[in-house]
Order: structure tokens, then C-alpha cells, then sequence
């Protein structure tokens, strides 16, 4: 599976939540998929989905998914000690990890080769790291959520983009709504 | 008076209850203090943009955070006070140690010191410079202008103004 269609299958399960989404394709993808106010769409600033969001599900009791990529991951592997000495359990990390700088037009990155970031996670101090393959996120994802421990989740998949427009909705906007939504 | 305290009480004071830290030498009594005080959840960052990313989170959570950090990681922000705090009109206090200032023993500081400014100016960022201990007087002013404006606001605070660096 390819990145757009593993979000399309996890939309029901992340779409009455707070989810912070990944710079580049995996927003555009989930905006054209199932917009909500409860999405966090980011149109800039590569690397820190996990951070935002992780910052998010610290002020507050909700649940928290950030959807990230490996190469945002990557870019920015000082979260995994931050998130791992913090943990908050209303905290779920999905990595997207399709090996590839897939929004720039997958050039590979090193979690597609020698790295492994489901490693990385663990020697970085997460407790609870889940490596599964794109078809099994589902369920996974579910019970994540669900549980009162924080889960860092590397899902597995294929690099591979679908064509579809930028997002034109202005930040504040976005904040804004998401703002309200997290309050509601 | 005692300057880390002033400063922890008035964060404390203006809601500030999420600060983010990088270390410098100058900040290390203020960092101890937040560290301690109960109002302010204190979270260390590897980086200082991770530390931005956290404070955008909080923010959105209802929080009112701040990071606490040195002039050199201006150049490890840029992206992310232009494409998060800024593109998406965020508050966030910037409590800046200004390395490479007068009473500045380390040749290797002055270098970042002589763009901190013009960086700041050209990201149209509200600066202060605290050169003086009673300059510390203005900060309960600049929190409350922080989170008026909803922008990222740089409050430089120099050796000269810690008291000196210290022996090195
Ligand atoms: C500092 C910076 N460098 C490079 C880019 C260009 N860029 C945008 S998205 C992206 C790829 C992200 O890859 P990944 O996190 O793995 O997500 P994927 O698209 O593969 O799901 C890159 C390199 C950027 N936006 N910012
Ligand atoms: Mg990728």
C-alpha cells in the first residue's frame, strides 16, 4: 500500500480525533480524503509534526495522533528522546514510513536502507514501539488510541504518490478551526 | 534582586505555564528556577526548533508557552519562526541569553552575535535588549505584548546584564 491509500483506510479511526499532519503530500492526501477541523495540516516546517503534536497532547487530555514521515522523522530525531522521557498517554505517533522522501518525489531515505527507526525509537527510551505493515495498521492504530500508553507506531509501506491540488486554506484558519476543536 | 526569580514570576504571573529550554551558561539559574516552580511545566528540547514545534503544540492546547534558549539557535530557527509561528500567528515569548556581547570571553560567540539583530529585523520579529539588571522591569510589559500580537517576540538578554560571565 501506498501512503494515500493507508490514510484512506484510517480515516474513520483518526476522524473524531486531534491529528497534526505531516508537511507535504500526507496533508494534501488527508485534506481531499476527510477534511475535519479536528486536522492540523501542515504546509510547512518538515520535521516537526511529532513535536506539535506532542506539545498538544501534553497541554491537554485529548488524544493526539501526529501523523509523520521518515524523512521528517529523520530530520528531526531529537523528538524521540523528548517524547520518550515525557510520554503522555493520550500520545500516539504514526510514522509513515514508506522509505522515501515521497512529497519531493521519493528520493530514498536511510530508514529505507541500514536504519531502522522502529530501533532508533527504542534505543531513543519509547516504551511501547509497534512496527507493522500497511495493511495491519488498522486495528494497531485502533488500539492505540484506545490504550492509556503512549505508542510510537512505524508502519511500513510502499513509496508512491497520487496527483492532487495544494491545500489553499489559509493557517489561521486552520489553527483557528483546529483551535475550536480542540476546546469543543 | 534576584533576576532568575523575577524573571520565573513573571511568567508565572502572565500565564506562562509551558517553557522549553536549550541551555547557555548565562541561563542556567533562570532554567533551575522554572525547573522548580509548580505553575510552569518545564520540558528540555535536543533542539530549538523541536522546542518551537512543542511550544506551537501547547499553544493549541490552551497553553501560553515560551522558550527559553541562546542567540545561536536563531540560526536554527529561521524555518520555523517563518513557516509555524509566524505563517500560522502565533504567540511565543523568546527569551534569548546574547551571547557574544560585551564582557563576552568566547571569540567563537561573536560571530552570531554581530546577525542576531539584523536576522531579528528582517523577520520583522519585536526585539528587546536587556543590557541593564532594571531592564528586567519591562519584561512583565513584552509577555503581555506577546500574546496581544500573537507573534514571536525576542527579548536579548546580555552578559553585561547576567552580571558578567563569570570566570573562563
Ligand atoms: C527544511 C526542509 N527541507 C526540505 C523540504 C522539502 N520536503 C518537503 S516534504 C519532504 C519529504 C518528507 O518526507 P517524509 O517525511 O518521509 O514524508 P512522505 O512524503 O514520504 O510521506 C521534503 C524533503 C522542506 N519542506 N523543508
Ligand atoms: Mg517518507
Amino acid at each position: 500500500m501506498i501512503r494515500s491509500e493507508i490514510l484512506k483506510e484510517i480515516a474513520p479511526i483518526i476522524r473524531d480525533h486531534l491529528v497534526v499532519c505531516n508537511i507535504g503530500l500526507p496533508s494534501q492526501e488527508l485534506h481531499m480524503i476527510d477534511d475535519q477541523p479536528t486536522n492540523f495540516y501542515m504546509l510547512g516546517t518538515m520535521g516537526l509534526s511529532s513535536s506539535i503534536g506532542f506539545g498538544l497532547a501534553l497541554a491537554q487530555d485529548k488524544p493526539v495522533i501526529s501523523i509523520d514521515g521518515d524523512g521528517s522523522v529523520l530530520t528531526n530525531l531529537g523528538t524521540l528522546p523528548t517524547i520518550a522521557n515525557n510520554a503522555t498517554g493520550n500520545y500516539t505517533l504514526l510514522i509513515i514510513d514508506n522509505g522515501s522522501y515521497g512529497s519531493t518525489g521519493d528520493q530514498p531515505t536511510y530508514a529505507g536502507q541500514k536504519t531502522s527507526l522502529t530501533a532508533v525509537a527504542k534505543a531513543c527510551g519509547c516504551d511501547n514501539v509497534i512496527e507493522v505493515q500497511d495493511k495491519d495498521l488498522g486495528p494497531v492504530l485502533q488500539s492505540a488510541i484506545d490504550s492509556d500508553e503512549m505508542t510510537i507506531i512505524v508502519c511500513k509501506c510502499d513509496s508512491g504518490n497520487i496527483k492532487l491540488p495544494v491545500i489553499t486554506l489559509d493557517p489561521v484558519v486552520i489553527r483557528h478551526r483546529f483551535m475550536e476543536a480542540v476546546k469543543a | 534582586m534576584n533576576i532568575d526569580k523575577k524573571i520565573a514570576d513573571d511568567l508565572v504571573a502572565n500565564d506562562v505555564s509551558f517553557v522549553t529550554t536549550v541551555p547557555c551558561k548565562q541561563l542556567a539559574g533562570v532554567i533551575e528556577e522554572i525547573d522548580v516552580r509548580d505553575d510552569i511545566f518545564h520540558i528540555p528540547s535536543n533542539k530549538e526548533d523541536e522546542g518551537m514545534g512543542l511550544c506551537a503544540g501547547a499553544f493549541m492546547g490552551g497553553k501560553r508557552p515560551a522558550i527559553i534558549m541562546q542567540n545561536t539557535a536563531i540560526g536554527v530557527t529561521i524555518n520555523t519562526l517563518a513557516t509555524l509561528t509566524q505563517f500560522y500567528r502565533m504567540p511565543l515569548p523568546m527569551l534569548i541569553s546574547y551571547r557574544g556581547e560585551l564582557r563576552e570571553p568566547v571569540a567563537c560567540q561573536v560571530e552570531m552575535a554581530v546577525h542576531t539583530k539584523a536576522l531579528l529585523a528582517q523577520l520583522n520579529i519585536p526585539t528587546f535588549h536587556f543590557h541593564w539588571q532594571k531592564d528586567v522591569e519591562e519584561l512583565d510589559n513584552i509577555l503581555k505584548y506577546t500574546f496581544m500580537s500573537n507573534k514571536p517576540v525576542a527579548i536579548l538578554t546580555d552578559a553585561n546584564f547576567w552580571g558578567g560571565y563569570g570566570d573562563q
